[in-house]
């Protein structure tokens, strides 16, 4: 006598929406590696013979700054301080903050407890004025600012990736797969990790949409990659002071445009992690 | 009488075991001196009720949970003397199976992956051969390889579950197998199935078992010997037949009585214990019984009581035993 | 001839889920009397936790569709508006559930939680609810009632947390019992002690109660008349020593003998169901046991057996051809 098991008709899909959105990230994101073999003006090239804060345009597809840089350019090149930003940082803090953590609530111990405190203690610290202030001793280049967020991120990361560890350590299997011999890093590879990657991985996007905007916000205030580079967050700040006739022209394509891409990004990146979040989050077994 | 089983020399030879938990600053010894043997093709149960330490000494014997104090021989070899290379290899010949068929089973994996993962871990056999052992496996335990092997654990029940979880135990062909409340959490009628299987395998595999659970019918149903546990020491050892009828713990005659019997002609009256059972943390001197014991004199709370032989078979840990 | 205190006819519950409407509850209905005893008894599956959501009207009414009639004390209840029933919930009908870790508010003491309660609903004085409240613990068996009193639920053992359970169904006298699972997941002892405190405060009382379980044991000794549910249906409903004497749904048989019995001699086979029950969503056209049934015929499958009285009167059965 053999017993079947039930075949769950509703296997959710990720829908149309989601892979869209995983569309316009990959799309982002490479166009952002190809930029340069990509038929752009230069994005620090002040073109004169070019109108100055022209609208979209031949020409100039999105149109002309106050230096009469090409913005559509400087859009895609900028792409890459938000990009490498993000995903850098993201992955920066996993590193430190996510193995780590695996690796501790599993074991637990004194290093787990150490660990653990030290983390709620960074935690405490503001990490923006952190990251401004090592930021101004230390200098503003791109993996400077890159690495230190990332270290700055970690201790949330690790938060998150030790509850999420935690909460399988303690199951049955884990027991029984001791019992049957494995070692302690095939336990974490192959019995822990597959189920925390989904929490982790949506975890993940989230901080990278996060740490996007704190970039933004830097450059914003000044204080992160120095222009000419491009990057969204300079064009902000470069763009505020010409939305109402500030210095005497007004240009609201050179917030718009970097604008608009941010928060496209941004809210794709919440979108897939959100439904990557709801798909893996089967309810498990029925008695 | 002589038992030809007694003669032989046992599987498995647990000797004063002791394991403590701390917990905060006392520590719980959930398992305080606990000995026993298993011979090879019996099934041993162990049975109490819950904080007895029953699931603790199963986890400790397979070394999950490692003894505070305390000798546990398997096979001739004393496992406290090997070395972690050494103990590591015997884990393939004592598996045990767990209460919770969902939490056992890896929710991210695939059965057949699931059964085959000791040969993998273990390298046994090549990819074909794996395949085909755990395709046998999962077809002794009732479950169509074919069509099951491919899912994930949540399309199964919990009964199917269990039935995984055993084919994974016993594909390493261990000699002795541990089963820590395996049919508590399933419904009556999948129960049957699972302690026929159990049967089934037994004798398929030449076995030996023990069988930890709270519920003495399950229990005596499945066992050649008993032995009843409370916090955290034995009180009794003895076949199941003649522990379920002449009873020498008054432990084990308030078991026996509370139980309940789908039969409303029932004449037992229960023997109502008093009280709670006490914390692990703060036991009572002497016998642990005591407190709740009809039959307690001062003695029990001055010397403890050592499992002493009262039968051919039969040992019971009480200065006053039913009878005497 | 008193009206009975109970009276369900033709309850059917539907719940709403994405793959299709579940059937939870097919037709069912039953009676009782004030002071008297009924035993639901029934696997996971069965309907039975449904049921007796259902008759208390504590069903989500979102998802859940309920038809046909519950009345109480004369009054019907089925899809009455919260506001009628919390008139009577806690003061009339009153419900003690199985984990009483998750039904007692963990932050709250549980003195307060009684006396709380009892001042809703009895509006009394701080005071008066205080004695009340001693009072209650005392006669639900809990020892030094007044250190206690401050307590925390999980300061508590999991039969003391039943007993305040109790306790609180109990404040304000109600007229009818509903305990679901009271005892499962206690220790056999503890259970003995719940089961009895119960029957012996339904006696004091004269109340009528239900008690919802798996365990035929336990119904076995403690119940007027049982219900026996399998996939949404009542199977067969007797007085409890005539079903035990002469059932004659075959599930009834089949479900006692799956039961390991502490009167059986060890390794006795159990007669274990095989198969799984139905699939709610879509019920079958026949006899819900039928794939399962050892006595099947063609009439079983095709046709759905009603519920009929066999020879003894209260003695009622869903077979076509029931075993005599």
């Amino acid at each position: 006598m053999t017993d079947e098991p039930d075949h769950d008709p509703t296997t959710k899909r990720l829908g149309f929406f989601f892979w869209l959105c995983v569309g316009f990230i990959a799309l982002v994101v490479l166009l952002a590696l190809i930029a340069n073999l990509l038929p752009l003006p230069d994005p620090t090239f002040q073109n004169y013979s070019a109108p100055q804060n022209a609208g979209p345009g031949w020409g100039h597809l999105l149109g002309t700054d106050d230096l009469n840089r090409d913005i559509f350019s400087r859009l895609i090149f900028g792409s890459r301080v938000s990009l490498v930003v993000g995903f850098g940082s993201a992955l920066i803090g996993m590193l430190i903050g996510g193995v780590p953590a695996m690796i501790s609530a599993y074991r637990r111990g004194r290093t787990d407890t150490f660990l653990n405190t030290t983390s709620y203690v960074l935690l405490a610290f503001p990490a923006l004025i952190g990251v401004i202030a090592i930021g101004e001793f230390w200098g503003h280049q791109l993996w400077k600012i890159t690495l230190v967020i990332g270290i700055f991120s970690a201790p949330l990361i690790f938060r998150v990736v030790r509850a999420s560890t935690l909460s399988y350590a303690t199951r049955d299997f884990v027991m029984a797969a001791k019992a049957l011999g494995a070692s302690d890093r095939r336990i974490l590879a192959r019995e822990i990790l597959p189920n925390i990657l989904p929490t982790v991985v949506s975890f993940g996007l989230i901080v990278v949409a996060t740490l996007i905007v704190l970039e933004g916000t830097l450059a914003f205030l000044g204080l992160s990659v120095p222009p000419p580079t491009p990057s969204w967050g300079n064009m902000l700040n470069e763009g505020s002071s010409l939305l109402a006739g500030g210095k005497g022209q007004t240009n609201p394509w050179l917030v718009i445009f970097p604008a608009g891409a941010m928060f496209l990004l941004l809210f794709s990146l919440n979108v897939v992690a959100d439904r990557l979040r709801s798909y893996f989050d089967v309810t498990e077994v029925k008695l | 009488m002589t038992d030809p089983a007694e003669a032989a020399a046992p599987l498995l030879r647990v000797e004063d075991l002791y394991v403590s938990f701390a917990k905060g600053r006392s520590a719980v010894q959930a398992v305080a001196g606990v000995s026993f043997d298993i011979y090879a093709g019996e099934t041993l149960g162990l049975v109490g009720e819950s904080g007895c330490g029953k699931s603790t000494t199963g986890r400790a014997i397979v070394q999950v949970e490692k003894p505070t104090s305390g000798k546990i021989t398997f096979d001739g070899t004393e496992l406290t003397t090997l070395g972690r290379g050494e103990l590591r290899t015997l884990r393939t010949q004592v598996q045990m199976i767990f209460q919770d068929p969902i939490s056992s089973l890896n929710p991210r994996r695939r059965v057949n992956d699931i059964v085959a993962e000791p040969l993998t871990i273990w390298k046994i056999g090549t990819k074909e051969e794996r395949a085909t052992r755990v395709n046998a496996m999962l077809d002794s335990v009732g479950i169509d390889p074919y069509i099951a092997g491919n899912r994930r654990p949540r399309e199964f029940s919990g009964g199917q579950c269990q039935r995984i979880s055993i084919a994974r135990a016993l594909v390493l062909q261990p000699k002795l197998l541990v089963c820590d409340e395996i049919v508590s959490a399933l419904d009556v009628s999948v129960q049957a199935q699972i302690l026929n299987l159990l049967e089934d395998l037994k004798a398929a595999h030449g076995l030996t078992v023990l069988f930890i659970a709270h519920d003495l019918a399950v229990v005596k149903n499945v066992s050649d010997r008993v032995a009843v546990m409370y916090l955290g020491r034995l009180c009794e050892v003895a076949p199941s037949d003649l522990l379920y009828e002449v009873p020498a713990h008054h432990y084990t005659a308030a078991l026996l009585s509370s139980a309940v019997e789908p039969d409303p002609e029932t004449t037992r009256t229960p023997v109502i214990l008093a009280g709670e059972p006490p914390s692990p943390i703060n036991p009572p001197s002497g016998c642990r019984f005591r407190t709740r014991c009809p039959r307690a004199e001062p003695r029990c709370a001055a010397e403890v009581p050592e499992l002493r032989t009262i039968a051919p078979g039969h040992q019971v840990a009480c200065h006053f035993p039913i009878g005497s | 001839m008193t009206a009975p205190l109970l009276e369900v006819t033709d309850l059917h519950v539907r719940f709403a889920t994405p793959r299709g409407d579940v059937h939870a509850v097919q037709g069912v209905s039953l009676e009782l009397a004030q002071g008297r005893t009924l035993g639901i008894v029934g696997e996971s599956g069965s309907g039975k936790t449904v049921l007796s959501r259902a008759i208390m009207g504590l069903l989500p009414r979102h998802s859940a569709a309920m038809t046909g009639s519950v009345r109480f004390d004369g009054t019907e209840i089925l899809n009455a508006p919260d506001r009628q029933l919390r008139k009577l919930w806690g003061t009339q009908i009153a419900m003690v559930f199985q984990d009483p870790m998750t039904s007692l508010n963990p932050v709250q003491r549980i003195g307060h939680q009684i006396t709380e309660h009892v001042r809703i609903h009895l509006g009394v004085g701080r005071d008066e609810a205080k004695e009340t409240a001693l009072s209650l613990l005392m006669q639900v068996g809990i020892p030094s009632p007044v250190e206690r009193y401050g307590s925390y639920p999980h300061q508590l053992s999991g039969g003391m947390r039943q007993r305040v359970m109790i306790a609180i169904a109990l404040a304000c006298a109600p007229r009818l019992l509903m305990a679901d699972e009271p005892t499962t997941g206690l220790d056999v002892t503890v259970q003995a002690q719940i089961l009895n405190l119960l029957s012996t405060l339904q006696r004091d009382r004269q109340m009528a109660m239900i008690l919802v379980t798996h365990d035929l044991g336990v119904v076995a000794t403690r119940t007027d008349e049982i219900i026996v549910m399998y996939a949404g249906n009542v199977v067969e409903r007797a007085p409890t020593d005539v079903l035990f004497r002469e059932m004659s749904m075959p599930y009834t048989e089949a479900l006692l003998r799956s039961m390991p019995r502490i009167s059986n001699p060890s390794h006795t086979r159990l007669d274990s169901i095989e198969g799984r029950p139905p699939d709610l969503i879509n019920p079958p056209a026949g006899c819900p046991f039928a794939p399962r049934c050892p006595y099947a015929q063609s009439r079983c499958h095709n046709e759905k057996p009603p519920l009929v009285e066999g020879a003894v009167p209260g003695h009622s059965y869903a077979c076509w051809f029931p075993i005599s």
